[in-house]
């Protein structure tokens, strides 16, 4: 459990970062690039941009491969899917909860009104 | 995607649905994800007072959560504090229920939210929403072309 959690953690917390959901925005649009390529729209250098992959890689969201001399980047999902489920446990709680309320909510008003409520 | 929010049309009057939420035995009729019982419920009825609710679940399963109520004005708007008792999730969330007349009866809209730590929280406002649902659709069809495990 506390495993679970601190994977969580480390999935929303490398999503955070505006710059490292850009690079995921653009992983998920081409499926292997560079990281010189990644780094060209960015205002910053590489090495930061190097830092960003670094945080990306230890919460498992992008696997990297070296080719030669290139290294390229590819999104890795499993964790993003680690998060919604996380996410649709939540829901399912309140939608069958809130099912089961507007059902009884409905049982009391059809009482008040027989009684001439 | 760090908050949830459902919408509920319901045919019974804002102030039943009201009671249904915060009374003892309203809650032990609906509180829980599947058609086990509810153990305990406890409500402390004010702003800074406490609920606490234990049900146990079809699959034997106990759960407990307790918060505090932040804003009530029934038969409108309720908003408290939840936390999960135990490991199951640590921190503390945060729902809201506001309850709006409509012809039918009430018109109910739940959130909630804050389901993560501080950073989800900001990186929540910063939008990484649409960034998530990206991925989400990425990963969606990754499956289905057998790519994803």
């Amino acid at each position: 459990m506390e495993n679970y959690h601190e994977e969580l953690d480390r999935t929303f917390g490398a999503l955070s970062d505006p710059t490292r959901r850009a690079i995921l925005t653009r992983l998920e649009r081409e499926d292997r690039v560079s990281v010189s390529e990644l780094a060209r729209p960015f205002a910053i250098k590489l090495p930061a941009v190097m830092k960003h992959l670094d945080v990306l890689h230890e919460a498992g969201l992008v696997m990297r491969s070296k080719v030669g001399r290139t290294v390229t980047v590819q999104l890795s999902p499993e964790p993003i899917r680690e998060a919604m489920d996380w996410l649709r446990r939540y829901e399912r709680f309140w939608s069958a909860s809130l099912d089961r309320l507007a059902a009884y909510a409905e049982g009391k008003e059809a009482e008040m009104e027989e009684k001439g409520g | 995607m760090t908050s949830l929010t459902i919408v509920r049309r319901i045919r019974a009057r804002p102030s039943l649905v009201f009671d249904a939420l915060t009374t003892s035995e309203g809650i032990a009729r609906w509180w829980g994800p599947d058609d086990g019982p509810v153990l305990l419920a406890e409500t402390d009825l004010r702003v800074g007072g406490r609920y606490r609710v234990r049900f146990r679940m079809l699959d034997g399963s106990e759960h407990e959560s307790s918060g505090e109520y932040l804003e009530v004005v029934r038969p409108e708007r309720l908003a408290m504090s939840w936390r999960w008792a135990g490991g199951e999730d640590p921190g503390q969330s945060l729902v809201e229920i506001d309850l709006r007349a409509i012809a039918e009866g009430t018109e109910l809209t739940f959130t909630h939210s804050r389901l993560h730590d501080e950073e989800t929280r900001r990186s929540h406002e910063a939008g990484w929403n649409g960034a998530l649902d990206k991925l989400e659709r990425h990963f969606l069809a990754s499956l289905e072309h057998g790519g994803a495990k």
